[in-house]
């Protein structure tokens, strides 16, 4: 038996843990354990006071648990959130209290409207000061209740272990989302006598995934094969929920056009004949149009986001709605479902998939080639073959394209790069496009590149990111230095904050109201952090930069200047239809 | 959508910060709570809320399947007045001189189901219970005499036609809800109540 006297000796190694009436441990170690039970590899973390227990516990399993040290909390958090996208695993935080924990909202608020699994673990003050306006103390639990999908204070060292197994079961089931756990020092410190750890699986009062209701698929069924304009619009869930295959499986015998959000951007190969395009505000033209034509829409793991569905009044009114989704609040929130479809869309899709006939709608998707056309003609083309000297982000993700044949991991930041990055980059394997989708993050891209590097390690990583947003988190930089991690940073520039100044060009008279940023020299920065870098502007020069970026061994920084004026293009306004999307 | 008063009543675990997660899902939608109480239920162990709001159905609902989502929240319906019966309690202190001299008080009493629980010198304390139009009514009837304090409890509320927390308990103890479970029937059907 271990002793209190021995800490250093209470470690294990991963697959043997810490058994029944094995030891007294700390908190602080107890909550290690149950990282390394729950297969926890990496954590994203900043220490400071309230949280140095649990970080001295850590001094011991550095071995086992490997953690970055960021620059800010948030960068932590945007990390963890970039692991968890491309790894499909639970990411986890650490902060510590007050500062460290506020530091920690942006990111909390990011990943419950993108559905991404996270468990936090701040610091806190001792408990016997709680509410006394002790120094770093901040009320975190009630900060983060309406931005975690639970969260819990542990005053206690013996809840360690089952609060975590519950943190875990709830952060990575159904529809997933943020936990923090919020731990006083006394907590952490506290020795108690550890009976090892039992992961959850069942909480009496939380149904991850609803109950498949077999008539209601066959409902939908019916009405699929009673079809003759179908159309698939899909999200995020079907990359959650592991169903790619099943999806594919699906549109493919059911010979439907799919067409997907930002979110659900690589769950669908891009060459794949039925993938239609992008939604929404500056998605594709045909998808967009063609959602007020279809007789019937089919919604696959989405929530009707208003930057999809433009002016919700006149979305889609024409067709009969069939909606699945994992989430029940989902259902009905934005746009009616003549049939809801509760469940993971990884059991309802084949459920469906066996109730359909299969079909082809050759006279349909024509109807998608034609638009498809006047989109080409209309923006596509000039965005990708610019006649003027300055350059395109089109191109530039046009280019890298051909450098990386669909095989990087895509990060991108919040703006007019990032609807460019997703309109054109393309993808050949899923969990490939990280960005901010529902809480539009600025200074999201770099840290989330970080994480998304540690998440799929076999994989180039790019971050495509504004010069804007990348000033934003460039602290983060620091963290690349020290970890030595390889990360590609492509900042398109032009000098402006691109799409509010877009906004303003066209809503606002060309009032531009402070979007004229200047930047520091980007390179330079890089190479204050020990970065490699360089800047291009000329066409001739594009190419070569961006192979030299790819082959660069270790992170590297490439600028390009791209126009300062270029617009995004087709555009839904706001507070117009979908089908009034404009090509210019 | 035409405003009415909902009832929301909320099956939940006992967890300290529940009530503020339930409470913010209103307030972040600008939803007045009129009237709020928690309380144990028929299941010891399972605390339930009762909400009382202003709003029209599709607004009603789209907040119970919020609350619902929660991760301790077992079970939430939504009724209309109809449904329920319900009741507040109001307390009321009025001067005894005044009420003595002036008041026709066994009157009062009877007219109102109201009763003295404490009678002293300086003031006498009487509580009803009803309707909110009742109560209110015997808050006009008592300030010509000096109202002194006046406090109404939250609305607790039973549902007519529920047959209590026990059976459906069972079905969330069970690791897959059993079959007489209703799933989605409101939506088709706008059934009041509405389950996970």
């Amino acid at each position: 038996m271990q002793t209190v006297s021995e800490p250093i000796k209470l470690k294990t190694s991963p697959g043997t843990p810490l058994g029944a009436g094995a030891a007294v441990v700390s908190g602080g170690v107890a909550l290690l354990e149950a990282f390394l039970a729950e297969g926890v590899e990496t954590i994203f973390g900043y220490p400071g006071g309230a949280i140095m227990p649990i970080y001295d516990a850590l001094y011991d399993y550095h071995e086992q648990l490997e953690h970055i040290l960021v620059r800010h909390e948030q960068g932590a958090i945007h990390a963890a959130q970039g692991y968890a996208r491309t790894s499909g695993k639970t990411g986890v935080v650490f902060a510590t209290s007050g500062p460290g924990a506020t530091n920690l909202v942006t990111g909390l608020a990011d990943a419950l409207i993108d559905s991404t699994p996270l468990v936090c673990i701040t610091g806190q003050v001792f408990a016997h000061l709680l509410g006394t306006d002790a120094f770093q103390e901040t009320d975190i639990i009630n900060i983060t209740t309406p931005i975690t999908k639970w969260n819990y204070q542990i005053t206690d060292a013996t809840e360690i272990p089952s609060v975590l197994a519950k943190a875990f079961f709830i952060a990575g089931s159904g529809r997933p989302g943020p936990v923090l756990i919020d731990i006083t020092k006394n907590a952490q410190l506290q020795k108690f006598d550890y009976s090892g750890y039992e992961k959850c699986s069942f909480i009496r009062s939380y149904r991850p995934k609803p109950i498949v209701r077999n008539q209601y698929i066959k409902q939908a069924a019916d009405i699929i094969n009673a079809a003759e304009k179908p159309f698939v619009i899909f999200g995020q869930g079907v990359i959650l929920g592991k169903a790619e295959k099943e999806f594919k499986a699906f549109i493919e015998k059911a010979g439907i056009p799919a067409a997907w959000t930002i979110m659900g951007l690589s769950a669908l190969p891009s060459d794949h004949p039925l993938n239609v395009g992008m939604l929404g505000m500056h998605g594709n033209y045909a998808p967009n149009v063609l959602t007020n034509d279809c007789d019937v829409l089919i919604a696959v793991g989405m929530r009707f986001d208003d930057r999809v569905t433009g002016r919700l009044d006149k979305y889609a009114k024409q067709a009969k709605v069939i909606h699945l989704d994992i989430d029940p609040a989902e259902i009905d929130k934005n746009v009616k479902a003549t049939v809801p479809v509760w469940g993971d869309c990884k059991e309802t899709l084949p459920l469906l998939t066996s109730l359909i006939e299969p079909k082809l709608y050759p006279q349909w998707l024509q109807k998608f080639k034609a638009l498809e056309q006047d989109e080409i003609d209309a923006c596509i083309y000039k965005e990708l073959n610019p006649s003027s000297e300055e350059l395109t982000m089109g191109e530039v993700v046009n280019i890298l394209n051909e450098l990386t044949n669909g095989h990087a991991v895509i990060v991108t930041d919040v703006g007019q790069h990032q609807m460019v990055a997703c309109r054109y980059a393309k993808f050949n394997q899923s969990k490939s496009n990280i960005t901010s989708g529902g809480l539009g993050t600025m200074g999201f891209a770099l840290p989330a590149a970080i994480g998304a590097k540690y998440g799929a390690p076999d994989r180039t990583v790019v971050a495509i990111i504004g010069d804007g947003g990348f000033q934003m988190t460039l602290q983060e930089l620091g963290t690349i230095m020290q970890t030595g991690i390889d990360v590609k940073i492509l900042i398109l520039n032009n000098r402006f904050l691109g799409m509010v100044r877009q906004w303003q060009e066209l809503f606002h008279s060309k009032r531009y109201s402070f979007v004229d940023i200047e930047s520091p020299d980007f390179v330079q920065v890089a190479k204050g952090y020990r970065i490699a870098g360089a800047s291009v502007s000329k066409r001739d020069e594009l190419k070569n930069s961006l192979q030299e970026m790819l082959d660069h061994d270790g992170s590297y920084l490439l600028e390009v200047m791209v126009g300062k004026e270029n617009n995004v293009f087709p555009m839904v306004e706001a507070g117009t239809s979908v089908s009034e999307i404009r090509l210019k | 959508m035409n405003k009415q008063e909902f009832t929301i009543t909320v099956y939940t675990e006992n967890q300290i910060g529940l009530l503020n997660r339930i409470a913010i899902i209103f307030s972040r939608r600008k939803v007045n709570i009129e009237s709020m109480n928690t309380s144990p239920s028929e299941i010891e162990g399972i605390h339930r809320f009762t909400l009382v709001i202003n709003e029209s159905e599709e607004m009603v609902s789209k907040i119970a399947r919020q609350i619902e989502k929660q991760v301790e929240v077992l079970k939430v319906y939504y009724n209309n007045d109809s449904e329920i019966v319900w009741q507040e309690l109001a307390l009321y202190k009025v001067p005894t001189s005044e009420v003595a001299e002036k008041v026709q008080v066994e009157r009062l009493l009877r007219q109102y189901g109201a009763r003295a629980i404490v009678i002293r010198n300086d003031y006498t304390v009487f509580e009803t219970t009803g309707h909110r139009e009742e109560t209110d009514a015997l808050i006009k009837v008592l300030e010509p005499y000096g109202l002194i304090e006046f406090v109404r409890s939250a609305r607790i509320a039973i549902i007519k036609n529920s047959k209590g927390f026990h059976e459906k308990l069972k079905e969330f103890e069970a690791m897959a809800p059993g079959p007489e479970l209703v799933e989605n029937e409101y939506l088709n059907e706008r059934d009041k109540v509405f389950t996970m």
